[in-house]
């Protein structure tokens, strides 16, 4: 049954429960009479029971919602004097004390309800709620009745206005009001006028859907009101939903920037556009799977693949799944920036000179990763989990915003800045922009542009391994992950410009943001479209993208 | 009476260029007159290929003007048109194409019509084969004329050059150091050659070497940091103050 | 350079080759349709049509020998063209099914009927009609080729940059291809094909005459690469593909160059997908997949670039292996093998087979000449390695 049906019974049950409160004890009702209350439901008669109901939950006390709902559920249980209920997980508790009785009573049996007593009870609990003693309750409730609009809940609705200190309970107190006002027929103008105002500062889709369904018969005034605030909403709706699309447009730029940026760097400083940098990427992913596995399975087992033959060796220590990012992050770069290496010095280095023979190497060599990836690992997605500080997610206006796509654009940022700090402030940092921008005069300064070279391409493969930690948390991990972003990557390189890490942010960001702002309009894939369409557009402009290098020796 | 804004061949006016900072020209401005031979000297990085660039189109000039035969703004034409106007010029570093013939490079550097589509059925006419031998004759390389470029000595690839200048049959030819790597005997060849061509075109050379200039015997201009220093003949030139200062020594 | 391009284009070499492939264009129908099936001598009909298949991948190459080879366009989007073509053909096809589709509908092809869709869509009039399906093979492909290549050579887009914008290109139309609204089948494509011009697309005449059609096409494309190659537009774009500047600088419109050779070969492509899909029987999205445009070039490095013969058996030899390999136990083993082809090819073979041929045949005749003229080989400097 759900809270909308719950408060129509608060509806009248309401009128007596109110008589009933305040006729009560106002300070608060002492344990006595909550006790006196139980006692009608030994009395086994449905009158009784009735009574006991309103009483209870009269009563002010902490067990009366429990003991409620234990008889809605039939676990309200009476012997000759006392009452007892189980409750969920089935723990015997006296009714009274809400503890477990001394002594196990072995002719308990259950409290009998009929249908009347059943709408009681739904006005009992709908009652205790907005008067409940949690604020997150009262809340609960008022937005039920603000859903609802139901003209005999006003008055315990100004009722618990007037009590009510918590400001956030008050204003969804305030809106239920004004909902049920502007449903009253007979409400006056100037109140309604009030309430339409209430409703319009609240600003959202129930707000709008109760302005657009008022009843017909309204004044002129009122639905001009109306109109007005409704018009005010669909704004800050769409102000929000802007927003939100900024938003996933920033996460998925940040998630572009890292698995760019590798490329970026290896494109400038080496001229190589690496077809196999998904892969590393793809690596770095795995890479996190295996560091869970080992995490899992307390042990670090490896086997050739179709044989029996390796080994496993048990861990002698117990870690968290939340340990496994820290540890991944680390062991991916090396992994990925080992390969990198491994790559540079046994095929890249043979084709020095000629972009579009590597171009074609690596794409072999993505082809061979992939396959080896699969073989090993098979072809299915891998089971990546997130970290417990990875989960879940806040609101944000009126914006929602998960922790994990939070979690990756600072960690996208920090790789960022740290990379900016490698190449301006360390000696490697210094000779990999001499190299990018005149690789002769490095050269021929002393600079070893065959260790640059290596390293540079470690380095660039090693961020694309980090980056596969990132999108190990929010993507599919399977042998294919590479090929989902190298297309990505290659057009935020081209967009962005080369020899400059500002250059591959801007794009990065910028190709996410509008990817995710044209996806409303056309739907995701007409969105890609539409972004590759203007790229290639925008390099008619701008042939070597937004920052490009200039000069002479970059002629060449 | 016609538009023309000058009767030089070549009119460049307070032309600067910068890259990145580094005024590569600053307000430089030059004229060459109609079948005049002009030598440029100047120590390295005057500004004398960025000048050759920018007449050529590879290069847009930040400010400043450029006009071709009085009437064309070549600041707004693309190397392609600019070639097609009638401006041949002749790289620092030989740019053959080595992959082809001394003869095919020839073929290909000939005046004709270079639209795609009719060059897919063109066939070399007796004017065409005698022209190309005359070019042949005068650049001294009939005995090679099937041998692949690449495979020529430094000097016989400037010649080459030379002569694929010639066979664009430009109104201006601009010749960028000729005589570098070439022998004494090969350097008074050349300046044999240059003179000879400037008989019927407008020549620009942009030299070095000192013997070669003063054997051309013609007006010589100076530039240095992006501007002309000095000109005039070249005992005038190489007795200036300040180009003995910043390029001549002593 | 005074006879004909054709005459020119039609050397030793080139006249051995067209006899060869004409030859196989005649005996392999022949020796299929004459023959019973008992007969050892006799092909067998998925033999012809797998070879039909390799014929087509053949002239694939082909068109991207000539910009690859000899312009120095690398163009990793030209399975795009193919695609196209092979799209246009199989709306052809699919408008002569007819009643004899799943749903009988006269006009509406099932998938259609499928979607509920009430009538056939603006952009499939015509295709009943042979004539216009031609046209469109050579036109839409070709289309595509001359808007993509006006903007990119003219903002001197060149290099690897250009070769990323045509996988981002094909790529593109993937994912449009894929959507099951786009009108083209969606993800299961066009298939189930009755008829080809009246003929039965199954029969076995139909095939054998489908594959000597194929190989003549072949002969064709192959014939006009060559007086291309052999004329002075060849020379320009040999001279385009190695000093793009220079050239420029010669008066040259590089871009137009560019531009013709791009759209022509993408028209080649076209014709190629459309000779494809009647011999496999189907043309879906996944023929637009980037991996297949760069398969292709490998094709074309592997036979030797810049030597259109080798583009032809680089297609069929590369093909080959990967049908030996997919179809048995080594099937997993193939992706393996292929790119072991992609490193090992661009390492040790850049000429690739045929270019490594011509290499050492030349440098055989060299030595010999040497040996004859002892003061002329002094003289001569090495022939320079032919550039990216």
């Amino acid at each position: 049954m759900s809270s909308y049906e719950r408060i129509i019974a608060v509806v009248f049950a309401l009128g007596l429960l109110l008589a009933s409160a305040l006729a009560a004890n106002a300070q608060g009702a002492n344990a006595q009479s909550y006790e006196a209350a139980l006692a009608g439901f030994t009395k086994d008669s449905f009158n009784d029971t009735d009574d006991a109901i309103n009483a209870v939950a009269a009563s002010g006390s902490p067990l009366a919602l429990q003991v409620i709902e234990a008889l809605q559920d039939g676990r309200l249980l009476f012997t000759a004097d006392k009452v007892f209920f189980t409750d969920q997980s089935g723990t015997l508790l006296d009714a009274a004390s809400g503890k477990p009785p001394a002594t196990a009573p072995t002719d308990a049996q259950p409290v009998r309800v009929n249908n009347r007593l059943r709408r009681t009870i739904e006005a009992a609990l709908g009652a205790l709620t907005l008067m409940s003693p949690d604020p997150a309750k009262r809340v609960e409730a008022a937005q039920a009745v603000f859903k609802s609009h139901e003209a005999s809940a006003l008055a315990t609705l100004e009722a618990a206005l007037a009590k009510e200190s918590d400001g956030r309970v008050k204003r969804a107190l305030s809106e239920a009001h004004a909902a049920v006002i502007l449903f009253q027929d007979d409400a006056k103008e100037e109140d309604k006028l009030a309430a339409v105002t209430v409703v319009r500062d609240r600003a959202d889709q129930d707000a709008r859907g109760l302005l657009a369904g008022l009843p017909s018969g309204q004044s002129p005034a009122v639905q001009k009101a109306a109109a007005d605030a409704i018009a005010s909403i669909d704004n800050r709706l769409a102000m929000w939903s802007g927003v939100q699309n900024a938003w996933y447009g920033l996460s998925l730029g940040s998630v572009l920037l890292l698995a760019a940026i590798g490329l970026a760097i290896t494109f400038g400083v080496m001229g190589v556009i690496n077809m196999a940098h998904g892969e590393m990427v793809m690596l770095g992913a795995y890479t996190t799977f295996v560091v869970q596995e080992v995490i899992r399975q307390k042990a670090i087992s490896l086997f050739i693949p179709f044989t029996d033959i390796g080994f496993r060796i048990p861990l002698p220590f117990d870690l968290s799944i939340d340990w496994s990012l820290p540890i991944a992050v680390p062991l991916a770069f090396l992994v990925s920036g080992f390969i990198g290496i491994l790559i540079e010095r046994g095929i890249i280095r043979f084709l020095y000179g000629r972009p579009l023979e590597t171009l074609l190497a690596t794409w072999g060599l993505s082809l061979i990763l992939q396959q080896a990836v699969r073989t090993q690992f098979g072809p299915t997605n891998k089971d990546v989990s997130n970290p417990s500080w990875m989960s879940g997610a806040f609101e944000l206006g009126g914006i929602t915003i998960t922790y994990n796509r939070l979690w990756i654009i600072v960690f996208t940022l920090a790789v960022f800045v740290a990379l900016l700090g490698l190449l301006r402030f360390t000696r490697l940092g210094l000779e990999m922009r001499a190299v990018t921008q005149n690789r002769q005069m490095a050269a021929a300064m002393g600079i070893r542009t065959a260790r640059i070279d290596a390293l540079t391409f470690g380095l660039g493969s090693g961020i694309a391994g980090i980056a596969g930690v990132a999108l190990s948390q929010i993507d599919n991990v399977s042998p294919n992950l590479g090929q989902g972003y190298i297309i990505d990557s290659f057009l935020v390189v081209v967009f962005g410009g080369v020899g400059n890490l500002w250059g591959t942010l801007v794009g990065a960001f910028s190709l996410g943001i509008a990817n995710k702002f044209l996806e409303p309009y056309a739907g995701a894939v007409l969105g890609k479209i539409a972004i590759l369409v203007l790229i290639i557009l925008f390099i008619q402009k701008r042939p070597r993208g937004l920052f490009a290098l200039k000069g002479r020796a970059v002629e060449a | 009476m016609d538009e023309r804004t000058t009767s030089a061949l070549l009119y460049l006016d307070a032309v600067t260029v910068s890259f990145d900072g580094f005024r590569a020209l600053n307000d430089l401005s030059l004229l060459v007159q109609p079948g005049e031979m002009r030598a440029i000297i100047g120590p390295n990085g005057a500004g004398k290929t960025t000048m050759m660039d920018v007449i050529t189109g590879k290069t847009r000039p930040d400010t400043g003007d450029v006009y071709f035969d009085g009437k064309y703004d070549l600041t707004t034409l693309d190397e392609t048109q600019i070639a097609e106007l009638g401006i041949g010029r002749k790289f620092q570093k030989p740019t053959v194409f080595d992959m082809h013939t001394v003869e095919d490079n020839l073929r290909l550097a000939l005046k004709g019509d270079r639209q795609a589509r009719k060059t897919l059925v063109w066939r070399e006419t007796p004017a065409e084969q005698a022209r190309i031998n005359e070019i042949l004759g005068t650049i001294r390389l009939g005995s090679v004329r099937a041998r692949v470029a690449g495979s020529l000595s430094h000097g016989q690839k400037q010649w080459l050059e030379i002569g694929m200048l010639l066979a664009q049959d430009p109104k201006l030819l601009l010749v960028d150091e000729p005589v570098a790597g070439m022998t004494d005997v090969e350097t008074h060849q050349t300046a044999e050659l240059l003179k000879q061509i400037n008989q019927h075109k407008t020549v620009v050379v942009v030299e070095h070497d000192m013997t070669f200039v003063r054997e051309l015997g013609v007006k010589v201009t100076c530039l240095h940091e992006g501007s002309v220093l000095a000109e005039g003949t070249i005992d005038q030139v190489s007795q200036n103050d300040r180009v003995v200062e910043v390029y001549l020594g002593r | 350079m005074t006879s004909s391009p054709l005459i020119r284009a039609l050397d030793r070499g080139a006249v051995g080759f067209v006899l060869v492939l004409a030859a196989i264009g005649v005996l392999v129908p022949l020796l299929n349709l004459m023959l019973p099936p008992t007969s050892a001598w006799q092909v067998p009909t998925y033999l012809v049509a797998l070879w039909g298949k390799y014929t087509c991948y053949a002239i694939l190459a082909l068109s991207i020998d000539l910009i690859w080879g000899y312009c120095g366009i690398l163009s990793l989007g030209h399975g795009a063209f193919f695609a196209l073509g092979g799209y246009a053909m199989g709306m052809y096809l699919m408008r002569q099914i007819g009643t004899r589709g799943v749903y009988a509908n006269p006009i509406l092809p099932d998938f259609m009927v499928f979607l509920n869709w009430p009538e056939l869509p603006v952009y499939w009039y015509g295709f009943n009609h042979f004539a216009y399906a031609a046209l469109m093979v050579v036109l839409v492909p070709g289309l595509l080729a001359f808007v993509f290549g006006w903007f990119a050579f003219r903002s001197r887009v060149t290099g690897v940059y250009l070769s990323i914008i045509t996988q981002a290109m094909t790529f593109a139309l993937t994912l449009a291809f894929f959507r099951n609204n786009f009108g083209f089948g969606g993800n299961n494509g066009l298939t189930d094909f009755k008829d080809i011009l009246g003929f039965n697309v199954q029969a076995q005449s139909t095939r054998a005459a489908l594959f000597a059609i194929s190989v003549l096409a072949l002969i064709i494309a192959f014939l006009i690469c060559r007086t291309i190659v052999a004329s002075k537009l060849g020379m320009v774009l040999v001279s385009i593909r190695d000093a793009g500047a220079r050239t420029r600088f010669l008066g040259y419109r590089v871009e137009n160059y560019k531009l013709l050779v791009f759209t022509l070969s993408a028209c080649m492509a076209g014709v190629a997908g459309a000779l494809y899909v009647p011999q496999v029987g189907i043309i879906n999205p996944s023929e637009f997949a980037p991996g297949n445009s760069i398969e292709a070039v490998i094709w074309v490095a592997v036979g030797g670039r810049g030597t259109l013969i080798g583009a032809v058996i680089g297609a069929i030899a590369v093909n080959y292996g990967k049908t030996t390999f997919t179809s048995g136990t080594l099937a997993p083993y193939w992706l393996f093998v292929l790119g072991s082809l992609f490193v090992l090819v661009t390492l040790l073979l850049p000429r690739g087979i045929v270019g490594t041929w011509h290499h050492l045949w030349q440098k055989l005749r060299e030595r010999r000449t040497a040996a004859a003229n002892p003061q002329v080989a002094a003289q001569a400097e090495p022939t320079p390695k032919p550039a990216e």
